[in-house]
């Protein structure tokens, strides 16, 4: 229990303690209308974690459906319903606002050594223009069933009853959202990194962020036009999409997958910007081949521009694009190839402790590897002709999204917490929650792969009894999942009350959050620090006096 | 509906009844195998740094970044000639499913929310699918309404069914027997529901099967009722049982007066059905306002059919059972 509670160089203020940026002021409005990244970051975690809450309930229902051939509680129209709502939630309000709006916006301009983000206000406003969006799409959960999925096909889209119009302003708005947290990080990164920090000193989440935030910003307006389009040609019939007005329901599949092709990479290149960063603190090692890892994330961000036209591969496009599209595929899956084989050699001669954020780290490998391989046979065109839009497509997208991207983000904020909160979690439960989650994962998406190849098709309320218990336990597991998820937010919610107070540097980690107390001081640095490395891992050692990692002077290698 | 479920050939496959499914199957087994051997090389190295690195008392292990240019190529050599490769083989058995032969069996296949049906070149139209073994197949598609996707996974096919084009596709099926069609393109309500049965007979046992199916029927009660439950596929969305699915049920509504969802009546009788057919909207049913719409059947029904259908709808109970 020994906070060393350093007296903080910043006379110029009459600091009444030598607080942080959560004590820094007090009451609702503080909050309401911060400018402080770090404050708007945790709203945000506030907020995508509701979502999640939301998405995850939507899934066990699906599952508990499942159950049985026929279905067990829901109608096809429910369960129609509750798939769409598990997308769009899950897509839409989780996971692309998730790593680079939560995790991204705290730690960031800490990362930067820098006072905030280049545009705080606009930080601000884009927190409010994803809670408007949101609330646009639970009106629509409340009013009627949105039951489209969350692709908004045409002509589905067009006839349908569901509120369609009110659905697709939400994502239009949520779009802007996104743009503005993209726009926000791209200048702060060009123009307020500290002495000494060039291109490749910068810690490699921030290369992902800045891969990601090209990508919002580029490609996310095409989003924004095609919801347009869609909600002109449900309102006036403008003729488009719609086959009976002499429009092509394809059109809309490349103008939605031209966006949402590349959202796939605003999901998961976070996530390996964050896997990077575990998988050398925990090893306490530098990170194996900096530049290629660096490199690949760009080069995912523009290749991932260009392969939007896998998703329409049956769609009857004519055979050489399809071949073409089939060829961009595949060059995208060498530089994920590239990251895993970087991480391992992160790993190797290090010292490698197992803790939480290490496990999850470790999951995240294992799991987006098999995501990865299984897109070969979905990406090769003669197979995908038998696996496309069957389950093997489910399990595939899950194993990446929320194997890769979920585990990633969990693994950040148990990383992160300590900083984010200032307390230590329980690192025996948080432990637990690792594994349960990585059981109940596999348990819940491993039968699903079968599943496809077998031939049972995705977004189906009822199947056939042969397909019985494939189902069941795909079922069994995502109970377990959510039982392994539940025990990770308990063990941090305990930790708010219950945890000791986090020291400095907990997990020996050497970019300049770690620099800043637990939780950062409102201004995070008084200063611009001046910066190496990040990687530089010499002379950071355990001191048990402060329950944390300090740096020591390097007189020599070796001998805390 | 499904009265046989297909058989699983292998733990991965349904039965290989194309002569597409060798191919796909050994192609995907090949990827398997490739997949799983990086797969073991990469948690293998991994569940090796967490034995022989972890931290212990007494262990200190390097701080050093690492770099190593040879392997940094090499692994990155490798996997870019393995996706050329799978690439390739990919392509080359795409083109032979695209590649559709001159003579062949031709199938005209409507889909609509939420039915499949099938016409043959004698005019024949069902709602199976019957092909004969070691024939090529050519399927002409179209829907009606919205997309959706013929998919066989016994034949290892898939193509999506785009509403205002057709869509071409073929197969040949290799081995007698009886195999699940489904709809793999999200279509709504009862998307699960829309399958057919695809029948792969001999060529004397599908000549004797069409030459059944061009017999005219029995009387105006028997082709009302297969027009009910097989051709025009409205018992996709109306029941005889009394069951509610999407539309209303046609239990005990003859000669009844029904609720309209404008309000008042109307009297279930030949004209309010034959409107109905040809003008859904015109006179909806109370209770159905939140129903996905049914489309108009003018121009798909001729006079008789019509009469025959509206012969059917006067005794749907009684006569199921008397006659078959």
């Amino acid at each position: 229990m020994s906070t060393v509670t350093r007296p903080q160089s910043s006379p110029a203020i009459a600091v009444h303690e030598p607080g942080n940026f959560l004590t820094h002021s007090s009451g609702f409005l503080s909050w309401a209308l911060t400018l402080d990244h770090k404050r708007i970051g945790l709203m945000y975690l506030v907020g995508v974690m509701s979502s999640f809450l939301l998405g995850g309930i939507l899934a066990l229902m699906i599952r508990a459906h499942l159950f049985h051939p026929t279905g067990t509680f829901l109608t096809p129209q429910q369960y129609n319903q509750v798939f769409t709502l598990h997308g769009a939630v899950m897509v839409f309000l989780f996971i692309i606002p998730s790593i680079p709006a939560a995790l991204g916006n705290f730690l960031l301009p800490v990362m930067l050594g820098a006072k905030d983000v280049a545009f705080p206000r606009l930080n601000l406003c884009s927190f409010y223009l994803w809670v408007g969006g949101a609330i646009f799409f639970l009106v629509a959960l409340l009013v009627t069933g949105l039951d489209t999925g969350w692709t908004f096909y045409t002509p589905y889209s067009l006839d349908s009853k569901g509120p369609v119009v009110l659905a697709t302003l939400g994502v239009f708005i949520l779009g802007f959202s996104s743009i503005f947290t993209g726009l926000n990080f791209i200048v702060t990164i060009n123009t307020m990194r500290p002495p000494g920090m060039t291109w490749f000193r910068m810690p490699l989440f921030l290369w992902a962020t800045y891969s990601t935030a090209i990508i919002q910003v580029l490609a996310t307006p095409v989003l924004g036009i095609t919801v347009l389009l869609l909600t002109a040609e449900r309102l006036i019939g403008i003729g488009i999409f719609d086959p009976k007005l002499n429009g092509d329901p394809v059109t809309f599949q490349h103008f939605f997958w031209f966006y949402s092709h590349p959202a796939v990479y605003i999901m998961i290149l976070p996530a390996m910007g964050i896997i990077s960063e575990l998988m050398s603190v925990h090893s306490h090692k530098g990170i194996f081949g900096y530049k290629l890892i660096a490199y690949s994330s760009v080069a995912i961000a523009l290749f991932g521009f260009l392969v939007w036209g896998h998703h329409m591969f049956t769609s009857g496009m004519a055979n050489v694009t399809t071949i073409v599209f089939s060829a961009l595929t595949f060059s995208v899956s060498i530089p994920s190839a590239i990251k895993v084989f970087n991480w391992l050699g992160t790993m190797y001669q290090g010292t490698v402790t197992l803790t939480t954020p290490m496990l999850y780290a470790l999951a995240f490998i294992f799991l987006f590897t098999i995501g990865g391989l299984t897109g070969l046979p979905l990406g090769a065109l003669s197979t995908d002709r038998h696996l496309h839009d069957t389950y093997f497509v489910v399990a595939h997208f899950h194993y990446v999204m929320m194997g890769g991207t979920l585990v990633a983000f969990l693994g950040g904020i148990f990383h992160w917490w300590p900083k984010m909160v200032g307390k230590m979690f329980n690192e025996f439960w948080g432990q637990v929650s690792a594994i349960i989650v990585f059981i109940g994962f596999n348990l819940t998406f491993l039968p699903q792969f079968v599943l496809g190849t077998r031939g049972m098709p995705r977004r189906y309320a009822n199947y056939l009894p042969e397909f019985e218990y494939l189902h069941q336990m795909s079922t069994y597991g995502a109970f377990t999942l959510g039982i392994g998820l539940l025990v990770a937010g308990l063990v941090l919610l305990h930790s708010i009350w219950y945890g000791r107070k986090a020291p400095t540097n907990p997990w020996g980690g050497a970019t300049l959050e770690w620099v800043c107390s637990s939780p950062p001081p409102h201004d995070n640095f008084s200063r611009p620090p001046v910066v190496g490395d990040p990687y530089d891992f010499r002379g950071i050692e355990y001191d048990p006096k402060v329950g944390g990692y300090v740096r020591r002077p390097v007189v020599e290698k070796g001998l805390g | 509906m499904f009265l046989l479920a297909d058989k699983n050939a292998s733990f991965w496959f349904p039965e290989q009844a194309s002569t597409f499914a060798a191919e796909v199957d050994w192609f995907y087994m090949a990827m398997l195998y490739i997949s799983l051997f990086f797969f073991v090389l990469i948690v293998a190295a991994m569940a090796y740094s967490m034995i022989v690195f972890r931290a212990r008392p007494g262990y200190k292990g390097s701080v050093e970044a690492l770099h190593n240019n040879t392997l940094e190529f090499w692994w990155t050599f490798i996997p870019c000639v393995i996706a050329v490769w799978i690439f390739a083989r990919g392509v080359y058995g795409y083109l032979d499913q695209m590649k559709i032969p001159v003579d062949t069996n031709n199938v005209d296949v409507l889909a609509r929310k939420w039915a499949w049906n099938f016409t043959y070149p004698g005019g024949v139209s069902t709602d199976e699918l019957h092909l004969i073994v070691d024939k090529p197949a050519k399927m002409t598609m179209r829907s009606d309404d919205v997309l959706h996707a013929f998919f066989v996974p016994a034949f290892r096919v898939k193509a999506d069914i785009v509403p205002g084009r057709y869509t071409n596709m073929w197969f040949e099926p290799s081995k007698t027997g009886v195999y699940d069609l489904f709809c793999a393109e999200y279509c709504g309500d009862k998307h699960s529901a829309m399958g057919a049965k695809v029948f792969v007979q001999t060529e004397e046992d599908y000549n004797a099967w069409i030459a059944k199916e061009m017999l005219p029927p029995a009387n105006a009660w028997d082709w009302g009722q297969k027009q009910y439950a097989k051709t025009k596929g409205c018992i996709a969305c109306h029941s005889i049982d009394g069951k509610k699915v999407v539309g209303p049920s046609f239990l005990d509504t003859w000669g009844k007066d029904v609720e309209l969802a404008a309000g008042g009546t109307v009297k279930f009788d030949e004209n309010y059905v034959r409107e109905s057919v040809l003008n859904p909207q015109a006179k909806a049913r109370k209770g159905y306002e939140t129903a996905s719409q049914m489309p108009s059947y003018q121009g798909r029904l001729k006079e008789e059919e019509i009469s025959a259908l509206i012969e059917f709808l006067k005794d749907v109970k009684t006569n199921t059972t008397k006659k078959e």
